[in-house]
């Protein structure tokens, strides 16, 4: 590995102490800062295991009951914190089950460093027992990969690995160390990484292309801001409210941008995106100018390519040169961090109010709540709705709960009215879908924001995907609030076959288990309700819990999710029933 | 956006793996390689990969972004058949008879500007370098008289604007 070689410097007089590989590994986690680490162990990384056991006073480990919890739960934890989530597991299965969370990780771009055990280096290509080539499985969805064969590359390797993972776009790297080099003593020290030379993580910003986006952001007449996780992962929230305010435009979010910026903001019109707001998503397509930050044009955001904002000017600030161009062309390109480049911007910007153009937003959302939203969450019909259980813990919880929320119908609904107050509060798997996200995530985002409410939002399908982590809130007294969404039903594909596949409900429909004696076989606290007037109480009753607890809201089994834009329709074609 | 051909130059650190890594990007885009070369290049511990695909310039686009952001990767260009000088290599193994039975084989040795590399009781070996089109030709016209083995490299190129690698390293 010569890049790493390269980096490490001949300072003799540094000191050395040695150790196990095994060890080391342990010290290069607490030189990173790590406190807490979600794995599962076994054969091939016991060593490692062994040197957590003895340093449990300064390093937690929390014992997932599945390899894939480990790695949401480090991505909730990543998310809510903005610190590296780590996650180990042994080799063969321990590592292909790490697959679905870098997968996960990679898309949305969460800083994440897995750990895998590996068979000894003198067994590699002998299909001994538990050996997978993870390194080669897990390529196309890590940032960065690479596998330690012997003791002494484990300094470098781990930290270029937390380097890599926190810098720039964010992503998950996995390090897949031979059990030789676990057990093997070397002469270990530490130096962090700070460049790797090969890896440009931040684009110098150019003042020109900064420059050429004021100019088009100064005489634009309907300016329209999208902004993405860029916002979140750039420490840019402030820049992005100042811009907005300064320049007076209306802005709206994807979902993995939420909470960026306050949801009561005036200048806040809500979310784009096949599921998002009437008025964003119209207008997409009567901007003059599309101002995109920190989002990269996903296919749920933008309905068919041919038709999004062909009529608008796009400037796209993004930190990885490789996203401009790639699904919308960009005018003018602004590469660079978001805080950077916002901040050099903003000096340039003149103060303006586009009151006319804002007006149209709030006319369109006013179609949007007396058509939809109104009875979302203010229904009149006898079932329960999701949106009205929405509203409810928005209200118990003052706006300021962590929404960690899995995939589906109950998903949008989360993020269409959840109503946030401060950032790094949406924690959903926006790009990959991972159903099974929001259990194990919620329990990361708890510990890595333990003054926070977190509420994990579920439906009866996800939930029952790695329902088995219930096992570590109640082993760890992990005071989560979980709320299913019991539709009995897999809502979204469900709603499919409705619109698309004259309703034949093709293995949608879920006989599912008494999910209150599940959560009360695990000793948490657990209620079941069904009616409007119980919603209120029980849902203030839980969040004044200093307890795990779980809730059951059995709701309407075939209601939609609108406004919609179908499948391969544009922006335009916007759907409100 | 019609298909041309490409050769994307890749530098890089000679890293295990990365290969892999590299044709990754292609086959998630269901883009074949048709040629692929690996060499050291002008600078010292610098890898350079050749790689000729056949596809629009939007996925080129697409494909040396994303290749350009592998960890390992130093800087990758992509550039059309006319801002190249390309070659590929081939090797003919042919029974060793033919070449005194038949006087042909000499001459169209010679018209090719090929060279024997080796003789040898049963075989004599035949190496010819040039563009794609030439190295077909000379297969056609030898094929009749039997090709006991053929091989062609992967495209190894050049670009004739310069590649600013040693400015782009002197950076870190």
């Amino acid at each position: 590995m010569e890049t790493v070689k390269e980096k490490k410097k001949g300072t003799d007089s540094k000191k050395t102490i040695k150790i196990s590989g095994a060890e080391a590994i342990i010290h290069c986690l607490l030189a990173e800062g790590v406190e807490t680490m979600y794995g599962y162990p076994g054969g091939a990384i016991m060593p490692v295991y062994d040197e957590l056991y003895k340093f449990q006073d300064k390093l937690t480990h929390i014992l997932t009951r599945h390899e894939q919890g480990a790695t949401h739960a480090a991505q909730g934890y990543a998310r809510v914190s903005g610190r590296v989530g780590v996650a180990i597991a042994t080799s063969g299965p321990g590592a292909t089950n790490l697959v679905t969370g870098l997968a996960d990780a990679q898309i949305d771009s969460t800083p994440m460093v897995c750990i895998t055990g590996q068979v000894t280096r003198q067994l590699l290509g002998t299909d001994a027992f538990q050996e997978t080539d993870i390194i080669g499985i897990s390529t196309p969805v890590t940032k960065w990969n690479y596998q330690i064969t012997e003791a002494s590359e484990i300094p470098e390797v781990m930290a270029k690995a937390f380097y890599i993972a926190k810098s720039g776009r964010p992503g998950p790297v996995l390090i897949d160390i031979t059990k030789n080099a676990q057990i093997d003593a070397f002469d270990f020290s530490y130096e962090k990484c700070t460049a790797v030379r090969s890896y440009k993580p931040v684009p110098k910003p150019k003042m020109s292309a900064i420059q050429a986006a004021a100019d088009l952001i100064n005489s634009a007449k309907k300016p329209f801001i999208v902004w993405g996780q860029g916002v979140i992962l750039g420490q840019a929230e402030q820049e992005l409210k100042e811009l907005v305010e300064k320049a007076g435009i209306p802005a709206a979010w994807t979902i993995m941008g939420a909470s960026a910026l306050d949801t009561a903001h005036p200048l806040n019109v809500g979310m784009v995106g096949m599921h998002g707001n009437y008025g964003p998503n119209l207008m997409t397509n009567e901007c003059d100018l599309l101002i995109a930050i920190g989002m990269r044009f996903d296919d749920r955001v933008t309905g068919r390519l041919e038709d999004y904002a062909k009529q608008a000017k796009v400037i796209h600030f993004e930190i990885d040169p490789a996203e401009i161009n790639k699904n919308v062309h960009a005018d003018v390109a602004v590469l660079g961090n978001s805080k950077d480049t916002l901040g050099l911007l903003l000096p340039l910007i003149n103060e303006n109010k586009h009151e006319s153009w804002h007006n149209i937003f709030k006319e369109k959302y006013k179609i949007e709540f007396d058509t939809i939203i109104k009875n979302d969450i203010h229904p009149t019909k006898e079932g329960l709705t999701m949106g009205e259980v929405i509203e409810e813990i928005n209200l118990a919880s003052n706006n300021k709960a962590v929404i960690v929320s899995d995939v589906g119908q109950h998903q949008m609904i989360a993020c269409r009215y959840a109503k946030f107050s401060q950032s790094k509060s949406n924690i959903t798997s926006g790009g990959l879908g991972t159903m099974g996200f929001a259990l194990p995530a919620a329990i990361g985002a708890k510990m890595g924001a333990m003054d926070r409410e977190v509420v994990a939002i579920i439906g009866d399908g996800g939930y029952q995907m790695t329902i088995q982590e219930l096992g570590v809130i109640f082993q760890h007294k992990v005071p989560v609030k979980i709320v299913v969404l019991n539709n009995e039903h897999l809502g979204m594909v469900r709603q499919w076959q409705e619109l698309f596949f004259e309703k034949r409900y093709a293995s949608t429909v879920m006989v599912n288990p008494d999910f209150v004696k599940i959560a009360e076989g695990y000793s948490i606290e657990a209620k079941r309700i069904s009616e409007r007037k119980d919603l209120k109480s029980t849902i203030q009753e839980m969040m004044a819990s200093k307890e795990p607890y779980f809730l059951e809201v059995k709701v309407e089994q075939e209601d939609n999710v609108f406004p919609m834009i179908p499948s391969g329709a544009s922006v335009s074609e916007v759907r409100l029933k | 956006m019609e298909n041309k051909w490409f050769t994307i130059s890749v530098y890089s650190e000679n890293n295990v793996g990365l290969l892999n890594r590299i044709s990754g990007i292609f086959l998630k885009r269901h883009i074949n390689i048709e040629s692929l070369n690996v060499s050291k290049s002008e600078i010292d511990d610098v890898s350079k990969f050749t790689i000729v695909a056949h596809t629009t310039e939007k996925w080129v686009h697409n494909i040396v972004g994303q290749i350009e952001k592998q960890i390992e990767v130093i800087k990758a260009y992509y550039h059309t058949d006319d801002e190249t000088i390309y070659q590929e290599s081939a090797l003919f193994k042919i029974a060793s008879g033919l070449l005194f039975d038949e006087r042909q084989i000499q001459n169209i040795i010679k018209d090719n500007n090929a060279q024997i590399v080796t003789v040898s009781r049963d075989f004599f070996v035949i190496a010819k370098s040039g563009r794609r089109s030439e190295i077909d030709e000379m297969h056609d016209q030898l094929k009749p008289y039997g090709i006991m083995q053929f091989v062609r490299s992967g495209r190894i190129s050049v670009t004739k604007d310069e590649m600013k690698i040693s400015s782009i390293l002197k950076e870190f």
